[in-house]
């Protein structure tokens, strides 16, 4: 081939590369359009496990009855779904019903994507107030929220026989059983304390029992909180490592008998039962014998994006109604081992699954981690972590720890 | 006529590379420096405003307390994993020139770190760390006969080097393939002559080995360089940051401020200060070789 040949074959390759390589880059996000009409839409949610997908796609097939809307579903990895979330609302390509954690929820409602359910004509009736807060924002409401799930003090009944300890109710008998079931590379108590949500997760329940508010982290009652966990480590309780500890890894160490109580939420016992540890599930102990316990909400919400398409979004809102529907909540919460947020449904739930009565009996007293502080809660988050982590290390006392890592916005 | 169709050529072998260049880096570096401009929050994603606030972003990010120990942070686990990497990797190549029977497999087997995905590496190293539990101090216990009960991740002074020697482990194949190449490159006969002058060992590497790996040496390090300065989920699988900050690095920081915080222009604008730091770095890197060719 000649020089003068080569290059007239060379440009035209290469312009068709340039084109192929452009095109490819054009073919903008995978999720699947169904029909136009608006009888059926699109659901997303996080791929859950494959019990969760099972008990799901059951009460999903009785709503596209009840409804009359087929419903076809799109998952997505767990791993970076809001990312994935945040990357469809930019480019306008939204399913019409989407899962988000309830604590996500004030983020993408501020950024305007979700359509107020006061739109459309859905019956909310009978829900826990605290549930009904964390599914608002701004004095609208945007979700539905079926079930929830908080956590609780998992105690092994055989250790704390073998230790003539009884169950704690209290932070005082919390410290004193804890020291007393510790010892031999044993440690009586475990948690998670993470620099992560996670390890606010688990701390919300003493601080906010104790009068702590997330608003204002530095004050004596959250100091106090934080004392008990700072109490727990150093005297040995504890382990250190809860610093570095998920709530997984908590669960592991429990299973391997290597802590004599835990607090951890519902989602465990299927690997509790398989490796059969005799366990029983109590409510968090409470700073004075008969305070009330105020706990975290955590779960999945339902919302409804602004798709623009009328006739799919009111589809989409009868399918949503129907999910917070009282026959939708008995069976997801019996097949997932979580609560109904239905305060009418609680005792009927409690006859027929008494394993969960630790966890039920704390549904009205529930909290939205970001009723007061909305997208700003992420901030005191970060702060509440922050405090936990310098007071555990020792390096500093838990009241000037709070003061140093509270959010200053 | 043959002259242009010469040009028409180098263009079109250039065009495309160019092109990807541009749109999958051009792009996202120039969009990243006018996001550390603006206040790019989750709103953003939706209505597309992004109000310009200036150096504000720079300003809050560099002020804020924790900022100096994340720069000190950054500093030293960078140049204490390349150094390191660096040192054990070259040892182990020169180690390997000699042929023993097993050094093929031995030295495939050096390469594994590399191979494993680097979350789960830092999965099974952060339980092999724990106080408690983890192997290494069962193992240390069962060495020394006295019970070792090391905070690796727990303790603040511990965790970053704790830190670095995951890294270390991680960063030594890379380091030891390259240079074992380089090294193959280095001709017999210099070796040779030099121990007819009475030239062996010790001598003959500062004489003859270390100054011809200067250009491969080059490369390890600028290469070591920039991913340390990015790495981010060896941190983040080892100890999120923590314990109280003490493993936060630019990266780690970065990532925290977009995707924890939602605030991503702060993210950006720390994103920024990375590509600057290095930047400088591939700029001595250039400098230091041009000197090395005219030389």
């Amino acid at each position: 081939m000649t020089q003068r040949r080569a290059a007239w074959t060379a440009v035209p390759l290469a312009l068709f590369t340039i084109g192929a390589l452009a095109l490819s880059g054009c073919s903008g996000s995978n999720a699947a359009a169904p029909g136009d009409d608006a009888d059926s839409i699109l659901l997303e949610r996080p791929a859950g496990s494959t019990n969760d997908k099972k008990v799901y796609d059951d009460v999903l097939a009785a709503c596209e009855e009840t409804t009359g809307v087929t419903i076809e579903t799109q998952d997505v990895p767990y791993d970076g779904y809001l990312a994935k979330v945040l990357q469809q609302v930019s480019s306008k390509t939204m399913p019409d019903v989407l899962m988000l954690d309830n604590g996500d929820l004030p983020q993408i409602a501020s950024s305007g994507a979700l359509a107020p359910l006061s739109d459309f004509d859905i019956n909310v009736d009978g829900y826990a107030d605290g549930v009904i807060e964390a599914s608002s924002y701004d004095g609208d409401l945007y979700a539905v929220q079926p079930v929830a799930n908080t956590i609780a003090l998992f105690v092994n009944t055989d250790m704390l026989a073998a230790a003539g300890v009884d169950v704690p109710t209290t932070w005082d008998e919390l410290k004193t059983a804890a020291a007393a079931l510790s010892g031999d590379g044993k440690y009586g108590m475990a948690f998670s304390a993470t620099a992560t949500e996670e390890g606010t997760f688990q701390f919300l329940p003493f601080f906010w029992s104790n009068g702590g508010d997330e608003t204002d982290i530095a004050t004596e009652a959250g100091a106090e909180a934080l004392q008990l966990w700072v109490d727990l480590v150093d005297s040995g309780s504890a382990s250190e490592s809860v610093l570095t500890w998920t709530q997984a890894d908590v669960n592991d160490q429990f299973v391997a008998g290597n802590t004599a109580m835990m607090v951890n939420g519902p989602w465990q016992f299927p690997s509790l039962d398989e490796a059969g540890v005799p366990y029983e599930v109590v409510s968090i102990p409470a700073p004075q014998d008969g305070d009330e316990i105020i706990s975290p909400l955590g779960g999945e919400v339902w919302t409804i994006p602004q798709t623009g398409n009328e006739a799919k979004m009111t589809a989409a809102a009868s399918v949503v109604e129907c999910l917070g529907s009282d026959e939708s909540q008995m069976a997801l919460a019996s097949g997932r081992d979580l609560v109904p947020t239905n305060t009418e449904l609680v005792d009927q739930f409690i006859a027929e699954n008494p394993k969960m009565a630790g966890f039920a009996e704390q549904v009205p007293g529930l909290r939205a981690r970001t009723a007061q502080l909305g997208a700003d809660y992420t901030a005191a988050s970060e702060g509440i972590y922050t405090a936990i982590q310098t007071a555990l290390t020792g390096g500093a006392d838990p009241l000037t720890a709070l003061q140093q890592s509270a959010p200053n916005k | 006529m043959t002259l242009r169709a010469e040009r028409w050529l180098q263009l079109a072998f250039v065009v495309p590379a160019a092109l990807y260049l541009v749109f999958f880096f051009g792009y996202p570096i120039v969009q990243n420096g006018v996001m550390s401009f603006q206040e790019f929050t989750t709103r953003t994603f939706f209505t597309g405003e992004a109000p310009w606030v200036g150096w504000y972003n720079y300003v809050e990010v560099i002020s804020s307390p924790g900022f100096g120990r994340v720069m000190l942070n950054t500093a030293i686990f960078t140049v204490v994993s390349i150094v390191a990497q660096f040192v054990i990797g070259l040892a182990l190549a020169v180690f390997f020139r000699r042929r023993f029977p097993l050094s093929g497999v031995v030295r495939s087997l050096l390469l594994l770190p590399w191979l494993i995905p680097l979350i789960v590496s830092s999965a099974i190293w952060r339980w092999m760390l724990d106080k408690d539990s983890g192997v290494i101090n069962q193992v240390l216990s069962g060495l020394t006969g006295s019970d070792v009960s090391i905070g690796w991740l727990t303790d603040v002074n511990i965790a970053l080097p704790a830190v670095i020697l995951v890294n270390v482990w991680l960063g030594i194949p890379f380091n030891m393939t390259i240079l074992y190449s380089g090294l193959q490159d280095i001709p017999e006969e210099l070796y040779e002559a030099a121990a007819l002058d009475g030239a062996t060992g010790w001598r003959a590497f500062w004489a003859i080995t270390w100054p011809m790996l200067r250009p491969v040496t080059g490369v390890v390090v600028l290469l070591g360089v920039v991913y340390t300065l990015k790495a981010l989920d060896i941190i983040l699988g080892l100890t999120g940051g923590g314990p109280a900050g003490s493993t936060e690095t630019l990266a780690t920081e970065a990532y925290r401020l977009s995707f924890g915080q939602f605030d991503f222009g702060a993210g950006a604008a720390v994103g920024n200060i990375l590509i600057v730091i290095s930047l400088i770095f591939a700029v001595l890197y250039l400098r230091a070789n041009r000197k090395a060719v005219d030389e």
